[in-house]
């Protein structure tokens, strides 16, 4: 087993509720709430959940894009010494950036459709102090041949793309650095099923071939499945469950992961759907019901789980959910498909 | 001109339909020579990916196209009865048109949020609505009864605390809710013709299971012919009994939904089906892609506008001629000179 590249403990980003004229604070949107989990080096770790669950603001407090209000997100730099992101200055976190990047979803908004290819993905290059236009071409065409692009096309604007070959030129700027963990929110939600399948592929080649550490963040559990080693589940802010990609599928612990599972349509109209097994809605992170954020929603809630939240426990090892009764759950996996 | 129409004759036929945008860059043919039927009672599925014309078809049976685009030929032919008429000659802005529209044939959008006005309470819209479409025993209906009318349809769409939520804001209503608002709105007026345009695409997929469950209950009891236009093959595998596939403005292939899944004709089907990551593929290896990206509207391939990307191309055949939508038997038809011979007219 590799050493962690990250490691997130207690992560909270809480978003102050303004009221009235004066803009008090009346209350909290708790977005990120004690949410603790490791990236080991050279892994997949998914991050799954609907919206509003936290996901995203989960992967910008790692980027670092915005400031977490508690916790520690721990990264351990090339040589070994283990830094704490969350408290750092804007100017100390500038060396590190080149370590980290991340994939947008939104291959049409992420791109500067006024500069060139090459602008675009020699940008960062620029940022971190690479002056020399002769070195960042090479480096340009260099990373637009490694994603499937012909380095001629340095000199076009993005608009002549299609959003396969934008997302193509997206992951060139996120890669163009060189970083070690590569945060991606939902790199390819944005595209056609035909496309799909060739970024997965380009991502997974990528990842083998530079050795990325990935952190996947996506809510469409098929994808997660296909690209990661390790998923983990979050609703409400908090992670229900953790586990490999292989085990959560087979048996999930927590009855919110095995509803996600289920209510995937099937492509193939032989499997009788049960859809709409899971009733109501996500809760508002500012108002959480009591107890386990789940309870209003989960057909094997007892009285216990009204009144007691209850923690995230390892099941088996390396397997986590927070969930009562997750030892003694027999939930099905995804192998009723 | 047409023959007296009966019960269980397609509710509507679209006959070689083509629309065309034409742009200062140049012509985009958006939907190139469409023909499917509906029948009373069913759901047919229209899938395809980004540019392949299944919105501009639906816009088309709706008369919204927006200019400069128009048909250019073909039929859409609605049973009304025992008359048929071709939507294609009314002016869209009618009274005739503007009569069916709502009325007849309902349309659920893929974004609530943009087709709702934030203004007025969404009670407020669907009541509108009613009062403008629904006649009971020929006379229009007032606006208490459509009221009433309205908190009926709230609880029928699964609308919890309806008396409260009537009075709302669409802005105030979550992305689930919302959604069953729009549902309840289109069938405010007991449309024979429901068109759901991605109704589901925004939506998270707890709620989407939701939705897709309301949407087949309430077809079931209403009777209604659906249009289900999506690029979720999940979701069309769950939700049609019949199958159109498009690209680019052309039908590749239709037929019964279990042919499509289980007996594709078509290559771009068979890619297209081979090419999702499910919750059965194996993990963590190289999917079967479609190669090639899709072609920009105004670059349209000659001869059939898949033979770039397709692997079983036959080079005589194939870039130089279209071809024609074969009817291979009953409402199954593929276009594609691996199962015919039949080509477009030159």
């Amino acid at each position: 087993m590799t050493a962690p590249l990250l490691e997130v403990r207690g992560l909270r980003k809480f978003f102050p509720i303004a009221k009235g004229l004066l803009h008090r604070v009346s209350g909290h949107v708790r977005a990120v709430d004690d949410v603790s989990f490791v990236v080991r080096e050279g892994e997949a770790l998914g991050l799954v959940g609907e919206s509003g669950c936290g996901k995203t603001t989960t992967a910008r407090c790692i980027l670092r894009a915005i400031r977490p209000t508690a916790g520690e997100v721990l990264y351990r730099m090339r040589d070994n010494r283990v830094v704490d992101l969350a408290p750092m200055s804007e100017a100390d976190l500038v060396p590190l950036r080149k370590d980290i990047q991340m994939i947008f979803q939104d291959p049409f908004g992420s791109l500067n459709p006024r500069m060139t290819l090459f602008d675009n993905v020699g940008e960062p290059l620029l940022v971190h102090g690479m002056r020399g236009r002769r070195a960042r071409l090479d480096r340009v065409a260099e990373m637009l041949g490694l994603v499937g692009l012909r380095p001629e096309f340095m000199h076009r604007y993005p608009h002549a793309f299609s959003g396969g070959q934008r997302q193509r030129i997206g992951i060139a700027r996120a890669l163009v650095t060189g970083p070690r963990l590569v945060v991606a929110d939902e790199p390819v939600s944005a595209l056609d099923v035909s496309v799909q399948a060739q970024v997965l592929n380009l991502l997974l080649e990528l990842q083998s071939r530079l050795r990325l550490t990935f952190l996947f963040v996506a809510h469409d559990l098929s994808v997660v499945r296909h690209i990661c080693d390790r998923v983990a589940v979050m609703y409400v802010g908090q992670l229900v469950e953790l586990a490999t990609t292989e085990a959560i599928f087979r048996r999930p612990r927590h009855p919110y992961t095995a509803a996600l599972m289920r209510a995937v349509p099937v492509p193939d109209p032989r499997v009788a759907g049960d859809d709409g097994i899971l009733p109501g809605e996500v809760p508002s992170p500012a108002s959480p019901p009591s107890g386990c954020y789940f309870h209003p929603r989960c057909v094997f809630a007892q009285d216990r789980c009204r009144s007691e939240a209850p923690a995230l426990r390892e099941v088996t090892q390396g397997h986590f959910a927070r969930c009562h009764f997750a030892a003694e759950l027999d939930l099905a996996g995804a192998s009723h498909v | 001109m047409h023959p007296t129409p009966t019960a269980t004759d397609p509710l509507l036929r679209v006959r070689d339909l083509r629309v065309s945008f034409p742009l200062d860059e140049g012509t985009v043919r958006a939907v190139d020579g469409v023909s499917f039927d509906v029948f009373p009672g069913q759901v047919v599925g229209i899938v395809g990916e980004s540019g392949c014309g299944k919105s501009v078809t639906m816009r088309a049976i709706l008369q919204l196209i927006d200019p400069p685009g128009r048909v250019t030929s073909g039929e859409i032919l609605y049973r009304q009865g025992t008359e048929t008429i071709d939507l294609v000659r009314l002016p869209p802005r009618g009274r005739e048109m503007r009569a069916l529209r709502g009325a007849e044939i309902a349309l659920i959008p893929q974004e609530p949020m943009a087709a709702f006005s934030p203004v007025h309470t969404v009670g407020a819209q669907i009541i509108e609505a009613i009062m403008l479409h629904a006649r009971q025993d020929g006379r229009k209906i007032g606006r208490e009864q459509a009221r009433a009318m309205t908190l009926d349809l709230f609880r029928d769409v699964g609308i919890s605390m309806a008396a409260q939520r009537i009075d709302a804001y669409s802005w105030q209503l979550s992305g689930g809710l919302r959604q069953r608002a729009m549902i309840a709105m289109a069938l405010s007026c007991k449309p024979r013709l429901l068109i759901a345009d991605e109704p589901t695409t925004a939506i998270d997929v707890t709620t989407q299971a939701q939705i897709l469950a309301l949407l087949r209950e309430l077809q079931h009891k209403y009777q209604m012919a659906v249009i289900f236009i999506t690029h979720d093959l999940g979701v069309i595998a769950r939700m049609a009994n019949y199958v159109v596939v498009m690209y680019l403005g052309r039908i590749m292939e239709e037929g019964p939904v279990d042919d499509i899944f289980h007996a594709p004709l078509h290559p771009y089907t068979r890619a297209l089906l081979r090419s999702i990551p499910s919750l059965k593929t194996e993990t963590r290896t190289a999917l079967p892609v479609i190669a090639g990206t899709l072609p920009h509207p105004f670059n349209r391939p000659p001869g059939c506008p898949f033979h770039p990307r397709c692997e079983d191309m036959l080079p005589k055949h194939c870039a130089t001629a279209v071809p024609a939508l074969h009817e291979l038997g009953p409402r199954r038809s593929v276009s594609c000179f691996l199962h015919s011979d039949l080509a477009e007219p030159a």
